[in-house]
């Protein structure tokens, strides 16, 4: 199947309220899905047979400051069977009490296990649901999110010391 | 001339002070402390092509205890420098640090929040090694330079202090 | 004493929590593990990474494209030109850029001997892990002829630096055909020599089959690519299924096993080294005359004798390095073979000289999450076996 008609499918089975946006660039389409049915969605895309995309390539996320909402989840997923690939995006944000939150994506693919776990570290976000949720790359006591996008490359002697405090 | 004559030139006469320096340089052991891709040029010099085991540097021993020589090879970032420091703490005296590659010495092209800008912030590095990697003759300039180094030394009437603040837990 | 002590009524027992630290010479850099331990049996293994985080992707979002190529070949440090090949590949999709057809094959040639270069390292490390310590100095013979050829490219042994956005940096040397053709000619005797050291070797084969049992399903479960899922079973293979740089065109096979252990990647990894010979062989005989670069004035770099001698490159050449090229605002995922698994690069752009968002996909970094359920229930010795047959190198796990 090519991306337009696993975008059409989607479509048919979701509904626009649920599949919000899609982007079409170079031959590779990425659709926004409202982040609450992701699990319901990543389903989907997983276990029906035309479209059965049984390999998680990678979950990422993007620091979109300053537009709201702020935090993007991708997730780049591939089918072994069909031989094709899919980008589906969840947008999240964040308030003063709560950090952005998304379900986690584990209970369909075990291999979103890191990446969720280095996503949360490095933005902030959290991954509701997730079996295993400690820092993975990141030294023990730091609080920082490098990859936000107003923390600056160089880091500080507080937040980012050389050695533990 | 003096003895030396008297003994058909058999014997070597010089001072205590040369007698270890030459002992300690000719017989350094490495601590295999590969870090990141400088490491694999280290290793290169291992073997058979550039050959460190004719400077007396065979023995590459993975446990600090038994080694002299620490060759800081790649990057050191900062979850990996309470460990590095443990590791140099645990090191017998005499010892010895070179810092090999642009990571080890400055911090490299990684100018970031994860990088040590050079482990010299926190260990006393005799020699420097640039390179990103450097060349395995690069490594063998910078220990034979490490070896005049230390036979320079004044090991007896005034041995170095190799001593660094307590690695924290 | 004629009574039989049973071990479970007067003993008590718990598990020991063994540190294989970030120090350790079998760990293939800094990798740390708490291993708990049920006497030598191994109950669990828990990854401790990021000893070698180096920021990388925060560090790609502060560069100009350009720049981010001699930044990538140092993630995967083993196969240097596959992490410049992904990234430029990813860079062209972005620009819609067409690289001539010598580019393409010089490509390919550096690729497969980035292939068999991380192989041969593998090998030997390997052979170094399980007990057999003489592949590791025959190996090193032949990574040393392959970091002359890599010499004669762009000057640089381990990182030659030698892709550019659009093509290469630079022709091929002088005597770099004529050194490829006899390293081709004889390499396959010496995987020959390897396989007679290690394949049907008792101990080795003791040691390692039945190993690391990792089974298909588990293996698409845990994300694992490359020789780690083709050592379980299913031949996949980006090269066949999502060709790129031209792959299409070069016949080899995909070896494949179903032993799903650590005795099965073994195989898989050297067949490998053999159809990346063969791929190599291939290259030489296609290698055909024309341009290294596509030609995109103010965002591919102009050819190095129009610099010299017309204005408009000169500016051009300027307004690169100075400023940056500019691509059109978008996101683009590129994958590609490398000798690990799928090695992926996803970069939005917004317009600006710099990436807005680079993420790497890599492949040791998912291949390592399988390592706990694959050493459950084996020896420690076990999981230094099962460890090295992952292939992983540290600087991509943490980037």
């Amino acid at each position: 199947m090519n991306q337009e008609e696993i975008k059409e499918k989607l479509l048919s089975e979701f509904g626009t309220d649920i599949i919000q946006d899609s982007v079409d660039f170079r031959d590779q389409i990425s659709v926004t899905v409202s982040k609450e049915k992701i699990l319901d969605v990543c389903r989907y895309l997983k276990e029906d047979p035309e479209l059965s995309f049984n390999f998680l390539s990678f979950v990422a996320a993007v620091d979109r400051l300053p537009k709201t909402p702020r935090f993007e989840v991708v997730y780049q997923v591939h089918s072994l069977k069909h031989n094709h690939r899919f980008r589906v995006k969840a947008l999240l944000d964040e308030t003063a009490e709560m950090s952005a939150s998304i379900d986690s994506v584990v209970p369909m693919w075990p291999t979103a296990d890191w990446h969720e776990r280095e996503t949360a570290e490095m933005f902030g976000i959290t991954f509701n649901n997730h079996p295993d949720p400690r820092k993975l790359l990141l030294p023990d006591g730091w609080t920082v999110h490098p990859l936000r996008k107003d923390f600056s490359l160089y880091g500080t002697e507080e937040d980012t010391p050389d050695l533990p405090a | 001339m003096g003895i030396k004559g008297h003994l058909n030139d058999t014997v070597h006469v010089t001072n205590l002070e040369w007698f270890v320096n030459w002992a300690r340089k000719s017989s350094m052991w490495p601590l295999g402390f590969g870090l990141a891709c400088c490491a694999l040029e280290m290793i290169a010099a291992f073997v058979s092509r550039y050959d460190l085991a004719r400077f007396g540097m065979e023995v590459a021993r993975p446990s600090p205890r038994h080694a002299d020589l620490m060759i800081v090879s790649g990057t050191a970032s900062k979850k990996m420098l309470p460990a590095i420091l443990r590791i140099y703490e645990q090191m017998a005296e005499p010892r010895w640090v070179i810092a090999m590659g642009a990571c080890a010495c400055t911090g490299g092209i990684y100018k970031n929040y994860a990088v040590v800008q050079g482990i010299d912030r926190h260990l006393p590095v005799d020699v420097y090694i640039p390179g990103c990697p450097p060349r395995p003759e690069a490594l063998l300039d910078g220990i034979l330079q490490l070896h005049t180094k230390v036979m320079k030394e004044q090991s007896i009437s005034n041995p170095r202090i190799t001593n660094i603040k307590v690695a924290s837990r | 004493m004629s009574e039989q002590v049973s071990p479970k009524e007067n003993f008590s027992s718990e598990l020991l929590e063994l540190n294989l630290g970030p120090h350790h010479p079998s760990t293939h850099g800094v990798f740390r593990a708490i291993v708990e331990l049920d006497g030598e049996m191994v109950v669990n293994v828990v990854p401790h990474l990021g000893y070698l985080h180096r920021g990388y992707e925060k560090t790609c979002e502060n560069k100009h494209y350009h720049q981010v190529i001699p930044l990538s070949e140092r993630c995967d440090y083993m196969g240097a030109s596959s992490n410049s090949l992904v990234y430029c590949l990813t860079m062209e999709t972005l620009l819609d850029v067409e690289v001539p057809e010598r580019a393409q094959v010089v490509r390919v040639m550096m690729a497969e001997l980035s292939r068999i270069f991380s192989h041969l390292f593998w090998l030997g490390t390997h052979g170094h892990d399980v007990g057999a310590m003489t592949p590791l100095f025959y190996m090193l013979r032949e990574r040393e002829e392959i970091m002359n050829l890599f010499e004669l490219t762009a000057g640089g042994r381990l990182m030659p630096n030698y892709l550019r956005i659009g093509g290469l940096i630079q022709d091929l040397e002088e005597g770099f055909v004529e050194r490829l053709r006899s390293f081709t000619e004889h390499f396959d005797r010496r995987v020959d020599e390897y396989e007679t050291l290690l394949t049907k070797n008792a101990i080795y084969m003791d040691r390692t089959k039945g190993i690391g049992i990792l089974p298909l399903e588990d293996a698409i479960a845990m994300g694992a690519s490359g020789p780690m899922i083709r050592g379980s079973g299913l031949a996949w293979d980006i090269r066949k299924r999502e060709p790129y740089s031209g792959y299409e065109q070069y016949d080899f096979d995909v070896p494949v096993e179903t032993g799903c252990d650590v005795y099965a990647r073994y195989l898989v990894r050297v067949a490998e080294m053999r159809q990346s010979n063969r791929i190599l062989r291939q290259t030489l005989d296609r290698l055909p005359e024309g341009p290294i670069r596509a030609q995109k004035p103010g965002v591919i770099f102009p050819p190095q004798e129009d610099i010299y001698t017309k204005m408009e490159s000169l500016i051009h050449h300027f307004m690169l390095v100075v400023e940056g090229l500019k691509p059109p605002v978008g996101e683009v995922y590129q994958c590609i073979e490398s000798p690990r698994g799928e090695l992926g690069c996803y970069i939005i752009s917004d317009g600006g000289p710099r990436p807005y968002r680079l993420k790497w996909r890599a492949p040791a970094f998912v291949n390592l999450e399988s390592l706990a359920r694959m050493s459950k229930g084996y020896f420690f010795a076990d999981l230094i076996a099962i460890l090295s047959s992952v292939d992983i190198v540290l600087a991509e796990v943490d980037r």
